[in-house]
């Protein structure tokens, strides 16, 4: 579906329209990314954002492939053939600093992808499908992350996949068991990072499929945009093409200046060194982390020390940590707000800018530190304003809240008033491009 | 007039920019596919040296070179002989035994033990394997037949057997490239 | 209702982490954690300046085959570099005839090839640096119970890698008599030694790098003090670590400018597409 104005794809050349004819591919990708998906025009650089999690994907799919071509998924030779890859392999150094790094730039914009959705209300009606599909991508994507990272078989990938294995064992009755099951044995060995290699593969294909369908439920209703007010008229949008291709295109060379950057000068930036250590099961290192973009989540996991009437205080922190994302699948229902961006609800904004933000940056924070005070008890504080904000003040906001005006239209909202001789005005040079 | 130079000069940037988006992707294929090709590693390990003491006149060995079989083969006098009766020039790959072998060395055969058809191992050089109807090689996936000098006489393979690059370091020491 | 349960799920949440922390709260005010040894007297590593440092940096190769031959005649004894072949070390500016002696100098594993028997033969330039132990075993028993660790990739598994390893080759000294003081308990056990660079601070390894001149010097080279031979193996190690720094450092460049290139054509080509088009 798609706005009424929006062009329709006209095959030119007669291969093209054989070829609509029977498999109609280009004029899948024509709405899609093309000529044929109308979008609005005052979209922010916040929304280049869903654009580079794809590339992310495809980098990270592409690197992948390369090193699993090279990789060897026994405990013996592991981390053996990775050091092989980069040291023999040509261009391997490459590949490898390439697929590690890329793991950290696709969260980074997922995270920023995640949160402007928070901030402009993109999980509200009707978007709620994109919205879920979303959260869908980021608990594969977790999974995925946290398998890739123990392929190496250093001391890092020994120890994550021990520890975060044992959060199944805080499951009553059954936990032990599933954490066996999960593992194939007592603890992390061959059988687990066979495992772990064929699902670390898989998965990346399971989430380009949900992405598919992210993208699919997204064009339904077309994209939202940062005033939030639904799209009313042809001057509105412009086509995808050549418009947001142009944007994108530029945005694209920023983001790969700075991964360029990490890749090439600070490639073992966000790594930790005990993963250049192979793995050792006799010995724990002294600090044990999982990569930065759990910490958060881990953050939350360790506030929990004190059990909580009968419930022990590990599975507290389990159920903490999985709900800490799962409530994010409530949200479109959480807030009932009709105003959807936070730039027209005063009270939302200010819990977001000044409650939100500063909790996760803090969960950040202390998720990474050591499990030592202060940074337990700042976290604590942190966590508790985290579920607060989505399960209370949420809630309560959207029903106290009294929004600002918003514009009558997207054009209005960018040109000051909209009336037919600025349509035609903005509509001109449009139609020159 | 001007506002065509300007259609222009704004044409000429689009097209600058979509071909840097090119050369970029020419950079990123470039890593990808070479890094297919063999390492470093594997390049190195590219010399082996055999010794030839025990082989007696008339027996053969297997070694390894390049992950493959190479044929190091003592030539008894009559198998000299059988192979320097033969027309040259009625050969499908046409070479004597002597550029096939070093000087002074001509009953040293030393060849990769690679059927040029499509990669089997003859055989012929173990112990109680069938040598075919040229009493060199044979090799039983499609029936090519190598004579004394490892040869094509009959069968689908194009060419002769290879051989290696090779020195002898001494008298009873070969080593292969 | 929805709202109602939300915000009920909200207070379980919530009230749990206030329980934890009123009682971490209370808990670190009753009884405050007791400072520790390693907390106090943990140095960080001193600072160390190699060629390779840096965006521009470059390998010192001189520097590199100094560090090498500290490794051979000290390190070697004890630790292993298993990741490294001889091969590799045509990298450090060596001849393929030097490589070969360097490599025929080193005695790795083999078969006698009559009896099939483990026997050991001279290296050559594909094989890797033997182990100087034959299995973990081995070397706890001949190393009073700790295992000399691989060496291969010791600047990157440690924080600052190369100023770490230059810092503990050069900071073995005697227990302060304030640590002592302070913490009658913390004494270094005997068959340790103190190191305030190393994160427990009592260490297995003796100081392999006892007195200047204890590795011979060839002409051109600077005088072999203790200080300089820990700098120069720490800059042996940096190359182990990571051999291809030098291609990385050059490549990244040429991508980096040429993207910035790249950018600045693509943001000049999103204007002129969307000039007129206010947004």
């Amino acid at each position: 579906m798609s706005f009424p104005w929006a062009k329709h794809y006209t095959p030119a050349h007669p291969f093209m329209k054989w070829m609509d004819d029977r498999l109609p591919i280009p004029r899948l990708v024509y709405n899609a990314v093309g000529g044929g998906y109308e979008v609005p025009r005052n979209l922010n650089y916040f929304w280049n954002f869903g654009f580079l999690a794809g590339l992310c994907l495809v980098l990270q799919i592409v690197t992948g492939i390369v090193m699993a071509m090279h990789y060897a998924a026994n405990t013996a030779v592991a981390f053996d053939t990775i050091e092989m890859t980069v040291r023999d392999v040509n261009w391997g150094w490459l590949m490898r600093y390439a697929h590690a790094n890329g793991a950290s730039a696709f969260f980074v914009v997922i995270y920023i992808h995640i949160f402007r959705g928070f901030y402009y209300g993109s999980y509200k009606a009707p978007r709620e499908m994109v919205w879920l599909l979303g959260v869908v991508i980021f608990l594969l994507m977790m999974a995925t992350a946290f398998m890739g990272y123990v392929l190496p078989w250093g001391q890092m990938s020994f120890w994550g996949a021990k520890v975060i294995t044992g959060l199944f064992g805080a499951i009553p009755f059954v936990g032990e068991p599933l954490q066996q099951w999960l593992l194939g044995g007592f603890a992390p060995d061959n059988a687990a990072l066979n495992r772990f290699f064929s699902l670390h593969y898989l998965l990346p294909f399971v989430i380009l499929g949900v992405v598919i369908l992210h993208i699919w439920a997204l064009h339904i209703p077309g994209s939202s945009n940062p005033t939030g007010v639904e799209v009313k008229s042809s001057s509105d949008t412009v086509p995808f093409y050549p418009f947001y291709v142009a944007k994108d295109g530029w945005a694209i060379g920023v983001f790969a200046i700075l991964f360029a950057i990490a890749v090439f000068y600070f490639p073992n930036a966000l790594g930790h060194p005990d993963n250049y250590i192979p793995a050792n099961p006799m010995s724990t290192p002294a600090h044990i982390v999982p990569e930065w973009y759990f910490w958060p989540f881990y953050a939350i996991l360790r506030a929990f020390t004190q059990d909580f009437f009968f419930i022990p205080a590990k599975l507290m922190g389990v159920l903490a940590m999985f709900g800490a994302i799962l409530v994010w699948f409530f949200l479109p229902w959480l807030d009932k707000s009709p105003v959807r961006s936070g730039g027209y609800r005063p009270l939302y904004r200010k819990f977001f800018f000044f409650g939100l933000i500063p909790a996760m940056l803090v969960l950040f924070y202390c998720g990474g530190a050591a499990a030592a005070e202060p940074y337990v008890m700042i976290s604590q504080l942190a966590a508790l304003y985290y579920f607060a904000h989505f399960l209370i003040i949420i809630p309560v906001v959207s029903a106290i809240e009294k929004p600002l005006p918003l514009p009558f239209s997207i054009t209005e909202s960018v040109l000051g008033k909209d009336d037919e001789a600025v349509l035609d005005v903005s509509a001109a040079p449009a139609s020159a491009v | 007039m001007a506002e065509t130079e300007g259609v222009r000069r704004r044409d000429f940037i689009n097209i600058a920019a979509v071909s840097a988006a090119g050369v970029a992707g020419i950079g990123i294929v470039v890593p990808l596919v070479s890094q297919m090709s063999a390492s470093a590693d594997v390049l190195a390990a590219s010399s082996t040296e055999i010794d030839i003491s025990a082989i007696q006149p008339g027996q053969a060995i297997k070694a390894v070179f390049r992950k493959q079989p190479v044929f190091v083969r003592n030539l008894t006098p009559h198998e000299i002989e059988a192979a320097n009766k033969v027309d040259v020039a009625s050969l499908r790959d046409p070479q004597t035994l002597e550029e096939r072998t070093k000087e002074g060395k001509e009953n040293w055969l030393i060849t990769m033990g690679v059927c040029t058809h499509l990669g089997c191992v003859p055989l012929g050089a173990g112990e109680g394997e069938v040598k075919g109807e040229f009493g060199g090689y044979f090799c039983p996936c499609h029936g090519s037949a190598y004579d004394t000098a490892a040869r094509i006489r009959k069968g689908p393979a194009p060419k002769n057997l290879e051989v290696p690059k090779y020195e002898f370091s001494s008298d009873t020491v070969v080593k292969i490239g | 209702m929805a709202r109602i349960l939300s915000i009920l799920v909200g207070l379980f949440f919530t009230v749990a982490l206030a329980w934890s922390f009123g009682k971490g709260a209370y808990t670190q005010i009753t009884e405050p954690p007791a400072a520790t040894a390693e907390h106090e007297f943990h140095l960080h590593p001193k600072e160390l300046h190699l060629a390779s440092d840096g965006p521009f940096g470059k390998f010192d190769k001189q520097q590199l085959q100094r560090g090498f031959q500290i490794y051979k005649e000290v390190c070697s004894a004890c630790h292993s570099l298993s990741h490294v072949a001889f091969r590799d070390l045509a990298a450090l500016g060596y001849s393929e005839g030097q490589v070969k002696a360097i490599a025929a100098g080193f005695q790795v594993p083999g078969v006698d090839p009559t009896t099939g028997e483990a026997n050991t033969r001279p290296g050559l330039p594909t094989d890797y640096f033997p182990k100087p132990f034959a299995n973990d075993t081995a070397a706890r028993a001949a190393n009073n119970n700790a295992i000399p660790p691989d060496l291969s990739l010791m600047t990157k598994a440690r924080h600052e890698g190369g100023p770490y390893v230059y810092s503990l080759l050069t900071g073995f000294q005697a227990q302060p008599a304030a640590l002592l003081k302070e913490f009658p308990d913390a004494k270094t056990p005997d068959g340790l030694h103190y190191n305030p660079y190393f994160a427990n601070l009592n260490l297995a390894m003796a100081p392999p790098l006892t007195a200047d001149g204890q590795v011979e010097s060839s002409p051109g080279n600077p005088k072999p003090t203790v200080d300089q031979m820990a700098k120069d193996v720490s800059a042996f190690l940096v190359w182990t670590a990571e051999p291809k720094l030098e291609k990385r450092n050059q490549t990244g460049l040429a991508v980096v400018l040429f993207l910035i290139f790249a950018t600045v054509l693509g943001y000049m080509s999103y204007r002129n597409i969307w000039a007129g088009k206010k947004h």
